[in-house]
């Protein structure tokens, strides 16, 4: 049986998973040898989280719930170290926050 | 030639047009699919590696969007569906045209202007790694042009020299868009949506990206009125960036307030507090984005704000959405929703929704200076149904044992029957004029309606009229009045509203310098 787990975090930049955020957050996940994916609601669909162009698909905007899910080895560090990403607003300052 | 568009980044430029829609030059087919994909691959290698010499050079937010072009780049799942397409026997460059077409178009059909925007980013990745596979780089701009198309890409802004002046004229464009944004950090003068003409434009033009226009073939006397213009707006910014860090004074020696407009709380981040006189104006629709926010954040929020200004006042406005900022869930769907239910109007019928804000509200007022008003305020009743609210969960909050504070209640002055009677709301705290309501209000012109934005000018003599007596009224009875509209920024409406009485203005953070000086030109 191996390992997995799952979690849900608002996303509360004011942009949203988008553009930088989204580099941030494919280079964290990708540095995982778990397998991750995110959704922006609870049933799917589910879209690979080390992809960039799939999580710009995702379209998640400020105030989505922003379901991860992982599996396999670390998957658990995974999650926590994506959520924390989320909740720290992506390190990012206002800059582009502004511009959107 | 005169045609208006929108200003995303403010200035002056004259030059030469630069066609930015020139095709670029075409592809030689390979002999084989193997050869095409190797082609492809190498091109987007390509593309990458001149992002990365660009990034070299960039500082933070240019570098940030050059990050995720490679990050897009470097991505499988972009160039997965082109590399299949050329298996099945298609040349590389339609491929990959076809393939990333397909992605701009999901961004295009976005709801969110964001989202949207990050189409043009999508053409620029598409154009870079086209370019790479023809090998041909294309036509570079000659310095100090006008750089005029449908849209533009971000590295050819950033492979544009600047120093000797241009600018940019989109026929589209976005003032959300990454280059809106450079173009604003660089001094880049910007216009937007300026429409299709159907002609093909060249030789000189004038852009003015402080009103928004170009004027395509000028005339002597055109490009007169044009230097004028461009040297007074050199003036003013090179002389206002010594106003930014003082206190606002007229020319007669009398003190203006100058507070800023802020949408998010991560505006205040690149804030001086120092630089203003707090906080006339935080949004909350912000935090309604999509859904209905919890206390809880709504809490964290104001409270961020509050922390950030110290003991300087923070003016909250209770959410304002309805009109033209409807929120799924909450606001409702109108024929006419300027004049619906927008403001407090709608808290006041959604009061489940109105008391989370009111509990975040109070609870966050011990945290700094807070002062709480209501937007679209038209009767005392309004006011007293609202002040009642704020006063049963004070109670709540008080016997629950939950720190908290009431704050002092004022009112938004936009609905032209508090400016007309204002002696119906003697009990307020305070007065705060929205001028782009007030105006659209006093003048029947829908603010997002181009067609009769001539009309919508707080400089009419009955919107003057107006913000006059309700300044007085509140200066005889000891309320306080601030302005809080667009206006309160432009440099060109600011004499008006000082000699209609005002000493208190709430500004754009990007306008508090431009705005400081203009009031010292004032003589009041």
């Amino acid at each position: 049986m191996s390992a997995s787990a799952e979690a849900t975090v608002l996303i509360t930049h004011a942009v949203g998973l988008h553009a930088r955020p989204s580099v941030k957050f494919t280079k964290l996940a990708k540095s995982f040898a778990a397998e991750v994916e995110v959704a922006v609601a609870a049933n799917g669909p589910w879209f690979d989280a080390k992809s960039i162009v799939k999580v710009m698909a995702a379209k998640a905007p400020k105030g989505t719930m922003l379901h991860i899910r992982a599996k396999g080895d670390g998957s658990t560090q995974a999650v926590k170290a994506l959520v924390d990403l989320v909740q720290r607003d992506f390190d990012e300052d206002a800059d582009h926050a502004r511009s959107a | 030639m005169r045609i208006e568009g929108i200003p995303a980044s403010p200035g002056y430029a004259e030059g030469p047009l630069f066609d930015l829609d020139q095709p670029p030059a075409s592809y030689k087919a390979k002999a084989s699919s193997d050869e095409e994909q190797a082609a492809l691959v190498s091109a987007i290698g390509k593309a990458v590696g001149r992002l990365a010499a660009l990034i070299e050079t960039a500082n933070g937010d240019a570098a940030g969007i050059l990050e995720f072009h490679i990050a897009m780049l470097e991505d499988d799942a972009l160039s997965g569906p082109a590399l299949s397409a050329i298996g099945s026997g298609q040349p590389a460059d339609a491929a990959w045209r076809a393939a990333l077409d397909s992605e701009i178009a999901s961004y295009e059909t976005s709801d969110q202007d964001y989202f949207r925007a990050r189409a043009a980013d999508l053409r620029d990745i598409r154009d870079q790694v086209l370019r790479a596979l023809s090998e041909d780089s294309e036509a570079a701009t000659p310095p100090g042009a006008i750089l005029y198309g449908d849209d533009i890409a971000p590295t050819r802004f950033l492979e544009t020299d600047w120093s000797k002046g241009g600018g940019i004229a989109l026929r589209r464009g976005s003032t959300a868009s990454h280059v809106a944004m450079l173009a604003r950090s660089r001094g880049v003068p910007m216009v937007v949506g300026l429409g299709d003409e159907g002609e093909t434009r060249t030789g000189v033009a004038l852009l003015d990206a402080e009103r928004g226009a170009i004027v395509f073939s000028p005339s002597p006397a055109e490009i007169e009125a044009f230097r004028q213009s461009a040297s007074t707006f050199a003036d003013r910014q090179g002389a206002a960036r010594t106003f930014l860090t003082e206190p606002a004074v007229t020319k007669a020696g009398t003190a203006v307030r100058v507070q800023v407009n802020i949408a998010y709380p991560s505006d205040v981040d690149g804030i001086e507090i120092e630089s203003c006189d707090g906080v006339g104006l935080m949004r909350t629709e912000f935090l309604f984005g999509k859904t209905v926010p919890d206390e809880e954040t709504q809490y964290r929020a104001y409270r961020n704000v509050l922390e950030w200004a110290g003991d300087k006042p923070v003016t909250i406005r209770t959410v304002d959405a309805g009109g033209d900022k409807p929120v799924p869930g909450f606001t409702v769907e109108e024929t006419n929703p300027f004049l619906g239910l927008r403001g407090i109007r709608l808290s006041l019928k959604r009061r489940d929704i109105f008391r989370v804000q009111i509990r975040a509200l109070l609870r966050a007022a011990i945290h700094g200076n807070l002062k709480v008003m209501f937007p679209m305020i038209a009767t005392p009743e309004e006011y007293s149904q609202a002040a009642a609210l704020f006063a049963e969960e004070q109670a709540a909050l008080a016997a629950q044992g939950v720190a908290h504070r009431l704050p002092p209640l004022g009112i938004m002055v936009e609905v032209p029957s508090v400016a007309l009677a204002p002696e119906a709301f003697a009990d307020v705290a305070f007065f705060s004029i929205g001028s782009n309501d007030l105006t659209q209000y006093v003048m029947a012109a829908a603010r997002d309606n181009a067609a009769v934005a001539h009309l919508n000018s707080v400089r009419n003599p009955a919107v003057l009229r107006l913000i006059a007596a309700v300044t007085a009224f509140g200066r005889e009875r000891g309320i306080p009045v601030s302005l809080c509209g667009d206006a309160g920024g432009d440099p060109a409406a600011i004499p008006a509203l000082l000699e209609a009485g005002l000493r208190d203005l709430s500004v754009a953070p990007a306008q508090l310098a431009m705005a400081k000086a203009a009031i010292a030109d004032v003589a009041v």
